[in-house]
């Protein structure tokens, strides 16, 4: 399992001032219909981003749109954080943003459909103001204009 | 922080996990807490046999009829472990 003792002094520094979120409650939004039913889109914070759009920069709280239509290894990924190895990503974007395999379980008849977009944030940042007050929240909007039921998120 | 802000609009999320601390703080409603590296949360590249038991564990967390914040160990805890 991942650790925070196994990291760079840097980035031990970093995880303790982001282990200062603390939140008390949790938001629910109960599912009220079977996953055969649902509209589901993928969020992760992996630093992806496509052809033609702007790569991130550091400590960048913005965030991607992902077409569904895209080829997974067409995917760029444009994390900034050192803290973790990407050459196993660059082989494999399902590691981190399993496309394929949701396409999968859509096409098995497991999942309703795929949104015809998802998500994805560069994680890693300490300063995650613009984040919660913004961003997130944006991307939340546009899901829930997409009529999305389920939300499937991958942290990296 | 982001999971929080979809469910807040009203659309059921799972998540997975590599960061038991970090999540116990930030309660998000329903997370698989996975034995990987960081980058690695769908477990290992190439392996979709993998992919699809950590994606099935993860959706399974709508099953459960316990009150969010729900963060399960992922039978993967065990295997690695073994």
């Amino acid at each position: 399992m991942a650790s925070i003792s196994e990291l760079e002094p840097f980035f031990r520094f970093f995880m303790r001032f982001y282990r200062g979120q603390r939140y008390k409650n949790t938001p629910n939004t109960p599912l009220n219909k079977p996953l055969t039913e649902c509209n589901i889109a993928l969020v992760t914070t992996a630093g992806f981003y496509i052809q033609g759009q702007q790569p991130y920069v550091n400590g960048d709280c913005s965030y991607r749109e992902v077409p569904n239509t895209i080829h997974t290894h067409e995917l760029k990924i444009g994390h900034k954080s050192v803290a973790y190895d990407k050459t196993d990503t660059k082989s494999d974007a399902n590691l981190v943003f399993p496309l394929d395999r949701f396409r999968e379980l859509e096409s098995e008849g497991k999942i309703g459909s795929l949104n015809h977009r998802h998500f994805s944030f560069m994680g890693s940042i300490s300063k995650p103001k613009r984040l919660i007050s913004e961003t997130a929240p944006e991307v939340a909007q546009m899901l829930s204009s997409d009529n999305v039921d389920v939300a499937f998120l991958t942290p990296v | 922080m982001i999971q929080r802000a979809v469910e807040e609009v009203g659309i059921s999320t799972v998540s997975v996990t590599l960061l038991e601390d970090i999540t116990k703080k930030v309660k998000p409603p329903r997370v698989l807490l996975v034995p990987y590296n960081f980058g690695h949360p769908l477990g290992e590249a190439n392996n979709p046999k993998l992919q699809h038991a950590i994606i099935a564990e993860t959706l399974e967390l709508f099953d459960d009829e316990g009150t969010p914040p729900i963060l399960k160990h992922s039978i993967q805890m065990g295997e690695q472990r073994g």
